[in-house]
């Protein structure tokens, strides 16, 4: 791991310090919108439900109901998904953007993706995987090789890791991996028929195996995530200040790397694809928060689930009774937002 | 004075040198170009021999069966692989020097997934026929790079924002690629495949022919633009100080690559990695003399070349666009190890 430079982006406008109960204040009042959001997840669809009936579901679930069978089997975890995966790709963007000190590290750009999807497309050729619950495992192992290749592939030279290089070694790696992914797809139809629900990023049809499979990585990685703050902040001042401070800088770059490919590969495998929302939310994290880590990456962690279940929501009413997935809606809200960033590029620096 | 002469004699023969190595692997490289695209046709079920190819393909003799196969089989497609090469080669290597980065190619840079976007829209959506496709698929590559150029553009364009902005149109195009084909029947999500990796076996004939006439009228206007090309390398307040019109000559070579490359992708849909290598490869050959036809002739060889094996090498056929894909892999990311130790990946 060479010397890494500070990214070329810019200070126009240096995030301001907030007092420590205005942030705590934030943060509660995010605890509440995470709340309602995940009301309207469980009541708003094609078909809507009243507070009775989810009361009822909970507390005397009649299985014979239907209304209560969806609550229970789809909305239920599906939510849950939702805010899991969500804060798992919020802060595993945080964390990237901060071990990289690069403003558009984010798990789509960075090949993650493109790693997962060519995995699950190899376990269902090779090893005739069927279903999601399969699925996870492949998830996981192409979206950690891919994380490791693509930050390997840029870091070379003396600059390390600048955005750009990123941005290209992770087109330039998805570029490959598409290459091969077609090539088993095309030959056969199987594979394509379950990659392309897969490959457009979804929380709709994720059920309760789902989750408890990919649960235990996702929280254990939220939890080490959480801790990593104090490391992040070391690493802002700079590698050699890191170094005088006592850190094991080595040491924790490495954590924190395994950290994010469990994390996003946890939550690739769950949803699918997501693009954007790990690269956008760290950024009005740490617009609101200021320079310190501990607070972006709390923040991070509630905020990406209120957006990526918002979403939700939005493509399941938008064009009811279909449903747009939330990996469209966000690809299509994320990309002007992406963009806004790089026109103008009055982030911190990193 | 023969302090001053010297001096001037080495550089007119350091450059005649360039010249005369530039002119020999042009050649040399358009010999190796007419030798596979004549090989292309001779090989399949229906072995024809070279002269037999060649006097069928220019018309020289008459004979029905030799020209069912050469003219009506196996031409398109050679020519298809030869122009579609040709065109995918200088459109990189004009994108590469523009924005001073070998690893701008517009395959990354998001104009082929617009071009996948609308081809397969209408494949999906409009149940097209196949010259609405590549029309479609035309009209994408279009649409998308001037939405970046308009997007990169604060007082200019600068290659960094250029490539930024690109890939992240290119991901927008391509999470609603992801809806659509998940939309579609099992049926049209196949075909609409094809348009993701593309493929020099689907060409139409109506579009060939634009192709061929574009290339025809924008081969000669590159040749002649390559000169304020390589002014522009020397970067803006160097050009515009030697007195080139620095965003007019950017803009007519930027409009010159995208129509290239929308047309080959209109003919072949998306062919990786071609764009990419073809334009460093024949630096490489020919030295900083080799020009613009120099990596149209290399972009053809990969063309022709994965066209020939995944036709005849490979137990199933696959399309040309996943051997490019995975012949360019291990160069790529050998060129994006070097480029970044001499420190201009960035």
């Amino acid at each position: 791991m060479t010397l890494i430079q500070p990214s070329p982006v810019a200070v126009e406008t240096a995030p301001q310090h907030r007092s420590r109960a205005v942030l705590a204040t934030g943060f509660v009042l995010l605890l509440g919108l995470l709340a309602a959001v995940c009301f309207f997840s469980i009541t708003l669809g094609s078909r809507g439900v009243g507070i009775p009936t989810i009361w009822k579901a909970f507390t005397d679930y009649d299985p014979s109901s239907a209304s209560q069978t969806v609550i229970r089997e789809l909305r239920v975890p599906r939510t849950l998904i939702g805010i899991f995966a969500g804060a798992a790709l919020g802060i595993s963007g945080a964390i990237l953007q901060g071990v990289t000190r690069n403003p558009l590290a984010d798990p789509g750009i960075m090949g993650i993706n493109a790693g997962a999807a060519a995995f699950i497309v190899f376990g269902i050729m090779v090893l005739g995987a069927q279903d999601v619950s399969t699925y996870v495992w492949f998830a996981f192992a192409g979206a950690g090789v891919a994380t490791v290749t693509v930050y390997g592939i840029a870091s070379f030279g003396r600059e390390g890791a600048t955005p750009v290089k990123l941005a290209l070694a992770g087109a330039a790696v998805t570029a490959i991996l598409t290459s091969i992914t077609s090539a088993i797809v095309m030959t056969n139809v199987e594979a394509l028929n379950q990659l392309r629900f897969w490959q457009v990023g979804s929380l709709a049809g994720r059920y309760f195996p789902v989750f408890w499979q990919t649960v235990p990585f996702l929280a254990i990685g939220l939890v080490v995530a959480l801790g990593t703050g104090r490391a992040l902040n070391g690493l802002a001042l700079g590698e050699d200040l890191a170094l005088a401070l006592g850190q094991r800088v080595r040491l924790t770059r490495v954590v924190m790397f395994v950290t994010v490919a469990v994390l996003c590969g946890a939550a690739t495998a769950a949803c699918g694809p997501i693009v954007f929302v790990g690269l956008i939310v760290p950024h009005i994290a740490r617009m609101i928060c200021g320079p310190d880590y501990r607070w972006i990456l709390s923040y991070s962690l509630l905020l990406t689930p209120i957006l990526l279940l918002a979403a939700d929501i939005v493509g399941r009413l938008a064009v009811a009774p279909g449903e747009l997935q939330v990996g469209v809606v966000l690809g299509v809200l994320g990309a002007p937002a992406f963009i806004l960033l790089v026109r103008y590029r009055n982030l911190a620096e990193l | 004075m023969t302090a001053l002469t010297e001096p001037r004699t080495a550089v007119r023969s350091g450059r005649q040198l360039r010249r005369r190595r530039a002119t020999v692997v042009t050649s040399s490289l358009a010999g190796v170009t007419f030798a596979l695209f004549v090989l292309t046709m001779m090989v399949g079920s229906y072995y024809v021999s070279a002269i037999d190819v060649v006097q069928s393909a220019f018309r020289l003799t008459d004979d029905p069966a030799i020209d069912f196969v050469v003219r009506d089989l196996r031409l398109p497609t050679a020519a298809a692989a030869l122009s579609v090469g040709i065109a995918l080669g200088v459109a990189g290597t004009v994108f590469q020097k523009l924005l001073g980065n070998p690893l701008a190619s517009p395959d990354f840079v998001g104009v082929s997934s617009g071009a996948s976007l609308f081809a397969v829209s209408s494949i999906v959506l409009f149940n097209a026929s196949s010259t609405v496709i590549s029309g479609s698929a035309l009209l994408g590559a279009l649409l998308t790079a001037l939405i970046i150029y308009l997007l990169a553009w604060r007082d200019g364009i600068s290659g960094y924002r250029f490539i930024l902005i690109g890939i992240g149109v290119s991901q927008f195009m391509l999470s609603i690629v992801g809806y659509i084909i998940a939309r579609a029947d099992l049926y049209e999500a196949r075909e609409a495949m094809t348009w993701l990796v593309g493929t020099v076996g689907q060409a139409g004939s109506g579009e060939l022919r634009t192709l061929l006439v574009a290339l025809v009228v924008l081969l000669p206007v590159a040749m002649v633009l390559e000169r304020p090309l390589r002014t522009l390398e020397l970067g803006d307040d160097t050009a515009k100080a030697l007195g080139s019109r620095v965003e007019l000559n950017r803009l007519a070579l930027i409009a010159l690559s995208i129509v290239l490359i929308g047309f080959a992708t209109a003919v072949a849909g998306p062919i990786m990695f071609v764009a990419l290598i073809a334009g460093p490869i024949a630096q490489r050959l020919a030295g900083p003399g080799g020009g613009v036809l120099a990596a149209g002739l290399v972009g053809a060889i990969i063309v022709l070349g994965a066209d020939l094996v995944s036709g005849h090498l490979l137990p199933t056929a696959l399309p040309t666009g996943v051997i490019t894909g995975i012949i360019g892999a291990p160069y790529l990311i050998w060129l994006l190890a070097t480029v970044n130790r001499e420190g201009r990946g960035g």
